[in-house]
This record gives structure tokens, sequence and C-alpha cells, in this order.
């Protein structure tokens, strides 16, 4: 079904394609920086997120913040919170991703490359 | 039973009959019978995986142990939520640009060798029938107890109706399926949390002041159930990073045509599963006080029933039979993507592929597909009927440990690491599998002192319930290692230059469908 579409825009590329691509630089850096973000972005969420389990048995999240709310359900709807939040800088950081990605094979494309 | 119990049983059963009747005109391809042929739209597949999330383990498990544990069973529900995020940034648009039908195709895109093909096929079914057995188990004890039926019967309808679906509806009518519980659970939910907080004049604060006076204040802190640190640590880490692994949520990421609809789907998840898992704490410490622990645990000493008992409490039979019935549609939404998934394993991975070489035709492919699917589900019910006086919830979380332990290095090693080999996949898979059940069988939830609590009596060796803490680096570890050894042979020009291809094809999306064969 989908199948028309794809196959007029992409799928004529073979394998000499793919390793003059890899081996662009535009190709390289956008890669870099989009592993960059998306690992450190990663790294920085599980371990905010494994700290929970960590501090939930300490006294820092015991004690009593807002009347009978404990730290550890104001951390927990602090995660709640972060989770929708990163997850929208993604959808957002991975529409300018998209982009890169396009120029990538344009640039190849204008290089003579296939199309 | 009553009459009105009955109605809503039936209705939902009606409907989902109805849309696997839609579905099965549509289902004439393998593309079809897997993926949907591929054509889901982002909000459809992201509530489609919302259901997959929302087990019945997840919604009636995780109220009835807030509702007796308090913090505790609150735990699991900011692990599943977070686990979204795993899956949206490193996972969900490689898997879609790699992968065709299976875990195991998106593998061979890089090492196309047998046995590369075999051990992710074997790790998926492992995982699948760990994973059916605990929700046919806990289907049967549940139905019995919602609608009075006897245990067998139970799990035997529960069973044919799963295979209805996957048989002639495949990916389509259970995605739909799926779809229509995810809608009818959150809509269930919602309304219970509203009843709740008007019970408590909608404020929080008085929430947390009852239940910390009336039924002390050890509910809202963590300690109930869990006690040491590490053990939650491993608990914890085997749900945010198994979810990633549990070959049923990756299969979905195929039901999308592009990278960009897989994107949109887990972002509808992510704030579909927020929302669910914030309302299940006015579920958990709702029935606390409305219902009281007693009579939970008079019904159900896993507290299952806190969820259908406080709709009881608020809302009568009518509301009961309502959430009865959305827990029944959940049950059997969820199977029926197992059985699915562990069919493409079966039929397209061994059957089509290695036994085969890929040279089936379509309708052979179809066929096989279906005959996949009657041995699954027949093998899960003869377990799920001998299993029936076990307490088997657990196995839920061991397949998430090999979620995490054995499919989850793979993934991540093949989409990022050049160096990555054959001989790795196999290490890494048959390590995460194996640990996983070798200390899991050695520990609390196979073994305790106390006669009952376990299946045998006896000290455990290893005192976690569950082994993701050690299992997960041995996994990563197996990858790395075994990569090494079979550096010298697998890494070969020719094999650096599939990694260029899969490179370029995983970050730009170029040329989704011709990937793998």
């Amino acid at each position: 079904m989908s199948n028309k579409k794809k196959d007029a825009a992409k799928s004529t590329f073979d394998a000499k394609d793919y390793a003059a691509i890899e081996a662009m630089e535009s190709f390289n850096t956008f890669v870099k920086k989009k592993n960059t973000f998306l690992f450190s972005m990663t790294g920085a969420f599980l371990l905010f997120y494994i700290l929970l389990p960590i501090l939930a048995f300490k006294p820092v999240l015991q004690q009593k913040v807002i009347g009978n709310i404990t730290g550890v359900w104001i951390y927990s709807a602090a995660l709640f919170i972060m989770t929708v939040v990163v997850c929208t800088i993604y959808v957002k950081k991975a529409t300018k991703f998209d982009e890169q990605a396009a120029n990538v094979i344009k640039e190849y494309q204008a290089k003579g490359g296939k199309s | 039973m009553n009459l009105v119990s009955v109605g809503f049983f039936l209705g939902i059963v009606g409907l989902t009959l109805v849309v696997t009747y839609i579905a099965a005109k549509r289902t004439s391809s393998a593309s079809d019978f897997y993926t949907a042929g591929g054509g889901l739209t982002g909000w459809q597949n992201g509530f489609a995986i919302a259901g997959d999330y929302l087990s019945a383990a997840a919604f009636l498990g995780v109220s009835g142990a807030i509702a007796l544990t308090g913090f505790d069973g609150f735990f699991f529900s900011v692990g599943y939520v977070v686990a979204n995020l795993v899956l949206l940034y490193i996972i969900a648009e490689p898997m879609r640009n790699l992968g065709k039908y299976t875990l195991a195709d998106m593998l061979t895109a890089r090492f196309n060798e047998k046995r590369v093909r075999g051990v992710a096929a074997s790790g998926t079914i492992v995982i699948v029938i760990l994973y059916m057995i605990a929700q046919l188990v806990g289907a049967g004890a549940l139905i019995k107890l919602l609608f009075g039926i006897e245990y067998w019967i139970a799990v035997l309808i529960v069973g044919v109706m799963m295979t209805t679906y996957v048989l002639f509806g495949g990916m389509t009518a259970t995605s739909w399926v799926q779809i229509i519980k995810a809608g009818l659970l959150l809509f269930g939910t919602g309304l219970l949390a509203t009843l709740v907080l008007v019970q408590f004049d909608f404020s929080l604060m008085k929430m947390f002041d009852t239940i910390a006076i009336e039924h002390g204040e050890e509910y809202l802190v963590p300690g109930m159930k869990y006690t040491s640190t590490i053990d939650s640590v491993s608990m914890m880490m085997a749900l945010v990073l198994g979810t990633s692994g549990l070959p049923h949520i990756l299969m979905r990421f195929f039901t999308v045509k592009d990278a960009k609809t897989a994107r949109s789907s887990i972002s509808w998840t992510t704030w579909i599963t927020a929302i669910f898992f914030s309302l299940t704490i006015f579920l958990g410490l709702g029935a606390l006080h409305l219902v009281g622990a007693e009579s939970i645990l008079a019904e159900s000493k896993a507290g299952n029933t806190a969820a259908p008992l406080l709709a009881f409490y608020l809302g009568g039979d009518v509301l009961m039979s309502f959430i009865s019935a959305v827990a029944f549609a959940t049950i059997l939404a969820v199977v029926s993507g197992l059985v699915l998934t562990g069919a493409s394993a079966i039929s397209h991975d061994i059957y089509g592929e290695i036994i085969k070489d890929g040279n089936l035709t379509e309708k052979q492919q179809v066929l096989a597909a279906r005959i996949g699917s009657i041995s699954i589900a027949i093998i899960s019910i003869f377990l799920a009927l001998f299993a029936q006086s076990l307490n088997v919830s657990f196995l839920v979380s061991f397949a998430f440990c090999i979620g995490a332990s054995a499919n989850l290095p793979v993934i991540l090693y093949t989409i990022y690491w050049k160096k990555f080999n054959s001989t790795g996949v196999v290490a890494a898979i048959s390590t995460g599998v194996l640990s996983c059940l070798i200390f899991g069988a050695m520990g609390p939830n196979i073994w305790s002192e106390v006669p009952g609590a376990a299946i045998f009596v006896g000290k455990p060796l290893v005192n976690l319930a569950v082994p993701a803490i050690i299992t997960i680096p041995l996994g990563f570890l197996a990858g790395y290692v075994g990569s090494m050894i079979g550096a010298r042979k697998h890494n070969t020009a020719q094999a650096e230059e599939i990694y260029k291809e899969i490179r370029v094809k995983a970050n730009t999306g170029v040329s989704v469908q011709d990937v793998s064969h």
C-alpha cells in the first residue's frame, strides 16, 4: 500500500551509494550531533529516574513536603512531568533531524549520486 | 453473574468480533497479517502500544498493589511511564528503519546468518510464553472471580477469543481490539478517579490526609513491600529498560509506514500512559479508603480486584460490570498481541526464513502464520491450565528482565556499534535469556522458607526478586566479549560495508522496505 511512495522516492540506492553517503562529512557531523543529543538526554533521564528507588528509602524523600504528601510522591510527579517534557523536546528536535537527514541525501544527489 | 454484566461482557465480545470481521477482509498478505500492512497512523499505533502497556497486570495489579502497599505499588507506574522515553530516544526510529516484521528481521538486516535469526526468534518465544502464561493464569483467576466461571472454562474462553482475532484478523484486528480497549480503559479509569476525587471534595491534600490519619502514614512512603534499595533498583531497571526489549512492543513499530510515524506513536503512548498511571494513585488509594484493605484481601491476595470492588462501591453493579468487562477486554487484547508475536517468530523466522530459506509464496506465508498462531495458542493454553495453582504473576517481571538483558543489548549494539558481530548477538541473547532464567529460578519468587509463599520451600540463593541488576550488565558484557571472540572471522571488509549501509538507513530512513528479505 505504502510501498509505491517509498519506491518512487528512495529505494534505488545500492551498497555503493550507502558507502558514499556514509563517507560524507555532512552525514557524519549530523549523526554525531544527533547521537550526542540522544545519549546525553537518555543518560540524564535514566539517572534522574534511577535515583527514585535509591532516594526513596532515604529520609530525604520520606519527609512530608506539602501536608501529608511525602517527597516520594513529589519526586514521582516530577518524573511524570519530566517524561512528557522530554518527549516533547524530542519530537521538536527530531523535526530538525529529519531536515538535516534530508539535506544530506539531497547533497549526495546533487553531487551526482543516484536518486 | 447478573444481566448487566452479561450485557457488557457480550457487548465487548460482539464489538471485537465485528472488528475482526472487518479486519479479516483486509488481511490477505503476510505484511497485512504481521504488521497490518504498515498502515496504522500515529495515534492508532500510539493507542495500541499504550494498550500493550496497560495489561491486566498494569490496570488491576497496580491499583491493587497501591491499595495494599501504598507507594510501593506506585513504583511500577513510574517505571512504565519513563520506559516510553527509552523507546522514543534510542529504539523506535532505527527499529522502524531497519526491520520488517520481527526483531530477528532487524538483526539479520545487518548479520544475515541463520543462527542470528534462530537465537533472536528463540528469545522472542521464551518471552512470549512467560508473558502469556502469566496473563492467562491471571485471566483465568480474574474471570473466575468476576463472572463466577470455572478456571479452565475461563482460560478456554480467553484462548478461543484470542485465537479467533489473530487467525482471521491478524495485526489489523489485534491492533483495533487494542485501540478500543485502551480507549475504554482510559475512560473507565478517568471515571473512577473522578468519582474518587468527589469523595475527597476534589482535594488531593484531603485524600492524603485521610489516608495518613485513618490508614497509617506507612502507605505514603515506600517500605511496605520493598525494603531493600538494591531490590527495587533492580526491578526499576528491568521495567525501564525491559520495555524496549519486549518483542510484542517492538513489533508494533513495523505497523507504521516510517520513522516519523513511529515517533508520533510513542509520543501518543507517552501522554496516554502518563495520564493513565497518574490515575492509578486515585484508584489505589481510593480503593484502600473506600473499600478497605480487608475486603480487598478477602477477594484476592494480590489485590487484583481492588479496581472492580472500588467500581462497585462508587457505582454499584453497573459500574462494576463495566470495569470488569473492560478488564476482560484488556486481557483479550494483550494475549492476542502475544499470540501474533509468537507466531511471527515461529512461522516467519523459524519456518519461513530458516527452514524454507525465505522461499515461501505470499499464500504459504499467511498459512504458516495462521498455523503458528494456533500452535502458540494451544501451547500457552495447555501451560496455563497446568499452572493454575501456581502464583505466576512474577513471570511478567522475568519477561521484562529478559527483554532488558538479551534483546536491548543486541538492538543497541546492532544500531550503534561498528565492531559488533553475529557471535556477539548469539552470546548476548543466550547469556541474557539464560542468566535471567537461572538467577530468577534461584530467587525469592521460586524459593521461600515460608511454605506456600513461593513454589518451593527453601532459602533463595539470590535475594533479588528481579535479577536485572546482575543480568543486564551480563548481557551487554557477553555481547562485547562475543564480538571480540568472533572479530577475526566476522569483522571483514564486507561486514564494514554492511554496517555503513545500516548506519545510513537507521539515521536517514532511506528505503524502509527493502532492508530485510
